[in-house]
């Protein structure tokens, strides 16, 4: 019997051949943490002992309230800060780089074939670079960083084959969108999500990530688009010399046991949108297109690259953002910050109205920036449209692509980009 | 309550996916650690009763895919932090289920049950046994891989690593 990619990388981990359902002793290669190390560092240092074990596997990225919105968050930054330099942890970088999910594949930590894990729920990002990676929790994370290991259960693979065309403005969010409103936010309950099909493997790296950070609000445990040539050519220009031997491009065998193989296809479907409060409460656009919309937001780990902000632009070009809406765009990284500028795409947005906050999680988490108002909307790219979540439980989100968050802002209303 | 087999007390009754942000809002993850401030704000945006009324060994019976969303442990320890003696659901979601195992708050999966349990009843669980007792009959769960038992008896992943690494001087 084959071997699916997660049986192969949590093998490769081990050094032996694994199967699902078995526990195993991990060593992770790279374990992220992020504005929650210092709270991680705190019970690290319960655990009685001085140094991490290996801290060139640490990864370490402020993003959640970047700059401090305030004095405890301040001290949060400066606690990490100092332990970062009293453990001699080399890839650390500070508030000025980007979103934790951006900058570690654009940093070259996202090896192909590598396990990492993060204290973040959104780790599973990097299983579009052909890595196992997976959210765990801030006590683990400390105590990976004590002892180098922990368990993981190797999960059952559900098959995703998506089949038929994308239509116009249909994209990888459309697709994630449509899988999660079909089957529920817990279809793909401790399940390693592999997307095959010939529709995944014309997308960029960018909307392979897409597909990747929601596999958790689907319930998955990972998420893995083809180790391909695109995540070659990305590998090749990114990961740097020093771990250039760890590479290797894992793919699940034809014969590999998969629990489920589900079919999505997206012929004749359009843009979709998750309502409040959950990301599985899926409608078409033309079944909320008409709600009054105060704040759109597009960015953040999700939907916030080059790809998406030129999407954007194609219908925000030489237009203004209808009054008595707010649009805040935020670049995931400051090296989609920087191209932004050169490109003139940030004086295109800044004509049109838009609000340009710099890379970081912001308005996603609630805790700054962004804050909704008793009775506010929001039109987010994001994953999570839970109540409460970008900081008033009395606010209401709904989640959809770029284009359709670009048209809804040109209109004040949710939007079918389709119809302008 | 780590050594305590035997847990007893009033049922707590939610739907199916109750996520993390409303079980531990999110603008509180930077700003609130110490675990009695934390034990506040459990459930503050799905049940403002919760926090303030509920009692140590009460226990929280939810559908499914209980804990989705953010991978914020503090969903699991503000839980600890009020005593809760355990959640017994349909369903976990896969990060959650592991923070409550890192806080030593026992998880039991009975999707067949959770219809028959009514908020407000009286229950009990055997965790030794594996027997849940409520008004309408008894149950058995299944026990928690071996890998990981040892942690929820231990009261959680920082003792039970304590112990492992040879660093525990508790008494």
């Amino acid at each position: 019997m084959g071997k699916t990619f997660s049986e192969k990388a949590l093998g490769r981990n081990v050094g032996r051949d694994v199967v699902a359902g078995e526990i195993v002793q991990a060593r992770p290669d790279v374990c992220l943490t992020h504005d929650n190390s210092a709270a991680i560092s705190a019970t690290f240092r319960k655990l009685g002992i001085d140094r991490v074990k290996h801290p060139e596997r640490l990864v370490i990225i402020l993003d959640h309230c970047v700059p401090a919105a305030g004095t405890k968050y301040a001290q949060n930054h400066k606690t990490i800060r100092e332990f970062v330099a009293e453990q001699g942890i080399e890839h650390f970088y500070d508030l000025n780089i980007g979103i934790c999910h951006q900058v570690l594949p654009e940093q070259g930590h996202a090896v192909p074939g590598s396990l990492i894990v993060g204290s973040d729920s959104h780790t599973c990002t990097y299983g579009a670079f052909g890595a196992f990676s997976t959210g765990i929790g801030r006590s683990e994370a400390a105590v990976t960083w004590a002892t180098g290991e922990i368990w993981l259960k190797v999960p059952e693979t559900m098959r995703i084959e998506v089949k038929g065309e994308l239509g116009e403005y249909v994209n990888a969010k459309d697709i994630a969108l449509k899988l999660i409103g079909d089957r529920g936010a817990d279809g793909g309950l401790y399940k390693a999500l592999e997307f095959t099909g010939p529709i995944i493997e014309v997308l960029s790296i960018s909307s392979r990530m897409v597909l990747c950070n929601l596999a958790v609000e689907f319930g998955a445990k990972n998420g893995y688009t083809p180790a391909d040539e695109k995540v070659r050519e990305w590998a090749e220009a990114r990961v740097p010399q020093g771990r250039r031997r760890e590479i290797e491009y894992l793919v699940s065998d034809p014969d590999a046991a998969y629990a489920e193989t589900v079919t999505l296809d997206m012929t004749g479907v359009g843009p979709q949108v998750a309502c409040p409060h959950t990301v599985d409460n899926v409608q078409p656009v033309e079944a909320v297109a008409g709600r009054p919309v105060d704040q759109v937001f597009l960015g953040t780990c999700t939907n916030g690259r080059i790809e998406d902000f030129e999407l954007a632009l194609q219908l925000l070009r030489g237009r203004q953002v209808a009054a008595g809406c707010r649009l805040l765009i935020g670049p995931a990284s400051r090296e989609i910050y920087r191209e932004m500028a050169e490109r003139g795409l940030l004086v295109e947005l800044i004509d049109a109205g838009a609000v340009v906050i710099n890379p970081g999680c912001g308005p996603c988490l609630g805790a700054h920036q962004g804050i909704l108002a008793d009775g506010e909307v929001c039109l987010s790219t994001m994953n999570r449209n839970f109540k409460g979540r970008m900081g008033n439980p009395n606010g209401e989100i709904y989640l959809a692509s770029p284009a359709v968050a670009a048209a809804t802002a040109l209109k004040g209303v949710i939007t079918d980009p389709r119809a302008l | 309550m780590a050594d305590s087999k035997l847990i007893e007390g009033k049922v707590w009754k939610y739907g199916d996916d109750i996520n993390t942000d409303v079980i531990f809002p999110g603008k509180y993850t930077y700003t609130v650690t110490d675990p009695a401030e934390m034990a506040t704000h459990a459930l503050e945006d799905l049940d403002p009763d919760f926090a303030g009324k509920v009692q140590a060994g009460d226990v929280i019976v939810a559908g499914k895919n209980f804990g989705c969303g953010s991978s914020r442990e503090q969903a699991a320890f503000c839980l600890t932090a009020n005593r809760v003696g355990a959640v017994v659901a349909a369903s976990f979601s896969r990060i959650f289920f592991r923070n409550a195992i890192n806080a030593g708050l026992p998880t039991i999966e009975l999707p067949q049950v959770i219809d028959q349990i009514e908020a407000g009843e009286s229950l009990a669980i055997d965790l030794g046994r594996g027997v849940l007792t409520c008004g309408a009959g008894e149950f058995s769960f299944p026990a928690l891989p071996p890998e990981v038992i040892g942690i929820v008896e231990a009261g959680g992943l920082v003792a039970y690593t304590r112990r492992r690494l040879g660093t525990d001087t508790a008494t």
